[in-house]
Order: C-alpha cells, then structure tokens, then sequence
C-alpha cells in the first residue's frame, strides 16, 4: 500500500497548526496526565522545576511518536474519515517533514530527561517512543488483531517513567499503574472499534471486531473490563492511595463492567459509542482520585 | 504561483519562524532554570 501521499500543496506549505496536530495532542494529554500521578505518587521529594521537565519530556516524547506514526501511517490515514484530514494525508506537509520533526522531538525529550532527571527515566522514555514506533505501529498495527493489546505496553509506560524521574527505578505501584493502563486499553481500543470497523477494514487494519467478528470482541473486552478489577484496586492495596479511592475505584470499574455488559447485548453501535467515551473517563477519574487522595491525605492502609 | 499564493505563502513562514524562534528562546530559558536547580540555586 506504501509508499503514497497526496500530492504536496507547495502553494502554502504547513502552518503552525499542523505541526501541533501532528503532537496528537488530544492523546498527548491523558499520556501526559498518567506520566504526572506516575511521578507524584512517587516517594521522596523533587523539585518543582525539575518535576515540570520531566512532565514536559513526556509530552515532548508523546508528540514525537504521534509524529512518527502519522508519517508511517499517512497511506492508511488517508483511507479512513477519522484521519483523513491529518496533514500528511491531506497533502499540507511533506512527508519527510513530518518524521524528521518527529525525530528531533524524540531525541530531545530523551536528552532533557538524561540530563536534568535521570538514565533511567530517560531509557524508559526511549523505550517507550521504540515501543510504540517499532512494535506497535510497524510491527504489529498491519499485522495481527493482538495489536492495540500488545502495543499497549507503550501507552501503559509513561507512569512508570514519571516514577523513575522522581525515583531513579521502577516501584511495584508503578507497575500497577502500568497494569492498569494495559488491561484498559483492549476495551477503551475496541468499544471505538466496533462502531468504526468499516474504516479499519477499508485501511486493511486487523482490529479485533473485524478479524474475530463483534460478538468475540465484546466477550473479550467484558473479560478485560473484569480483569481491571485488581489493577484498580491495586495502589490501594500498595499503599500509594488511600480507601476513598478504593472504594471509588471499585465503583468505577462496576460501572465499566456494566458498561461491558450492555455492549455484549446491544446489536447496534450506541452502546459501544457510550462505553469508548466511559473508557477515557474511567481512566481520568481514577488517576485523577489518587492524586486527590494523596493531597488530602485520607486514610490507607499505611495510614 | 499567484500573487495571493505568495502572500500565504510568506505569512506562513513567518508564523513557522516565530514559532522556532519561540521554541529556541524557551530551550534557553528551560536548561538555564535546570542548571539553576541543579546547583542548587533555590
């Protein structure tokens, strides 16, 4: 299908905007949101101003792989409505641009967080952007229906980066954190999926509704949504939120459940619109409450 | 090209340069607060 793009419109060249639709920003911000609770839930004290760097590198990081997949991505993203209107596809940037920006972005986060954080956050973010550069979008995206699963890893990184620029290594609640995004993702992925399996069968993607047909999907992802469970509960259990947020994520993730629930019964696309919008609050509230319940300093398990 | 063009044309460059110029100034201000920090300045 590569390589393609549309005919380049020389007559303007890119603006400014398209540069930062190329950072994705809509994913950078619950990227770079998961990366902050990473680092705050983290022991021990960071400075402010170096705290900020750090968050910056991951957002910097972020924009660099959302870069690099839509220059990668530009033939496909042409055949599908959602993405159609990207600047490569749509013949606002050279293609070459595009990933040469996303290079530079992606060696310069990694560089700032070697040298005013740590090497270990800074491998961790180079692991990530390769992750989700090399595993995810030229490895597995075109080639098997495990691919936002397995991908998944690098959306699931950026905690445990944000805990490793405070720390310097890797926690056990970090990999909760971890564990908490990857088994989110399969679900969060498919309920988008099941209503926009036309698009990603024109792309030739091999989603899951499209490979193993919707009623296996959402029998999958009522799993997934169960399997949430524990990881949700696990940063109380560790001792890095406290109860509040316990019993909250408890509820949340009845109502994830819930929402699982529905899809597996609903013939039509309504109930897995409202599930893919659920997901990203599901995720946000729940990172969001742990912050809150360290600010507050509620009672844990360790308090 | 038409004259219309050229004019888009030039107004986009100058939006991308001030954008660069922006980015630069910021790196400065960025690793001159960092070194600050890490000498322990504040």
């Amino acid at each position: 299908m590569r390589p393609l793009s549309a005919p380049l419109d020389a007559a303007a060249g890119p603006a400014v905007a398209d540069y930062v639709a190329l950072l994705k920003p809509r994913v950078m911000s619950l990227v770079v949101f998961t990366g902050f609770v990473g680092l705050y839930l983290a022991p021990g004290h960071l400075h402010p101003v170096l705290a900020s760097v750090a968050v910056l590198c991951i957002a910097v990081a972020a924009g660099a792989c959302g870069a690099i997949n839509m220059w990668y991505d530009r033939d496909i993203d042409a055949l599908m409505r959602r993405t159609k209107d990207r600047p490569l596809p749509a013949g606002r940037m050279a293609p070459g641009e595009a990933l040469g920006f996303g290079c530079v972005l992606a060696g310069a986060s990694v560089m700032v967080m070697a040298l005013a954080l740590n090497v270990a956050a800074a491998a961790l973010l180079a692991l990530t952007i390769g992750f989700y550069v090399f595993v995810y979008t030229v490895w597995l995206k075109r080639r098997t229906p495990q691919n936002i699963v397995i991908g998944g890893a690098a959306g699931a990184l950026p905690p445990i980066v944000g805990w490793a620029a405070a720390t310097g290594d890797v926690g056990l609640p970090a990999l909760a954190l971890f564990a908490l995004i990857f088994f989110w993702t399969p679900p969060h992925f498919w309920a988008l999926a099941l209503y926009r399996a036309g698009d990603y069968e024109r792309a030739g993607v091999p989603m899951m509704p499209n490979v193993a047909g919707p009623a296996e999907t959402k029998r999958q992802m009522l799993i997934y949504t169960l399997v949430l469970w524990p990881c949700a509960l696990a940063p109380t259990l560790l001792g890095v939120a406290g109860w509040v947020y316990g019993a909250a994520a408890l509820v949340l993730s009845a109502a994830f459940t819930a929402c699982a629930v529905r899809v597996l019964y609903d013939p039509g696309e309504r109930a897995a619109r409202q599930m893919f919008g659920f997901s990203i609050l599901y995720l946000f509230l729940l990172f969001a409450l742990m912050v809150i319940d360290r600010v507050a300093g509620l009672p844990g398990l360790q308090g | 090209m038409t004259m219309q063009e050229t004019a888009l044309d030039d107004r986009q460059r100058r939006a991308r340069n001030y954008a660069v110029m922006a980015v630069l100034l910021a790196l400065v201000a960025l690793f001159y607060v960092i070194t600050l920090v890490k000498m322990g300045a504040f």
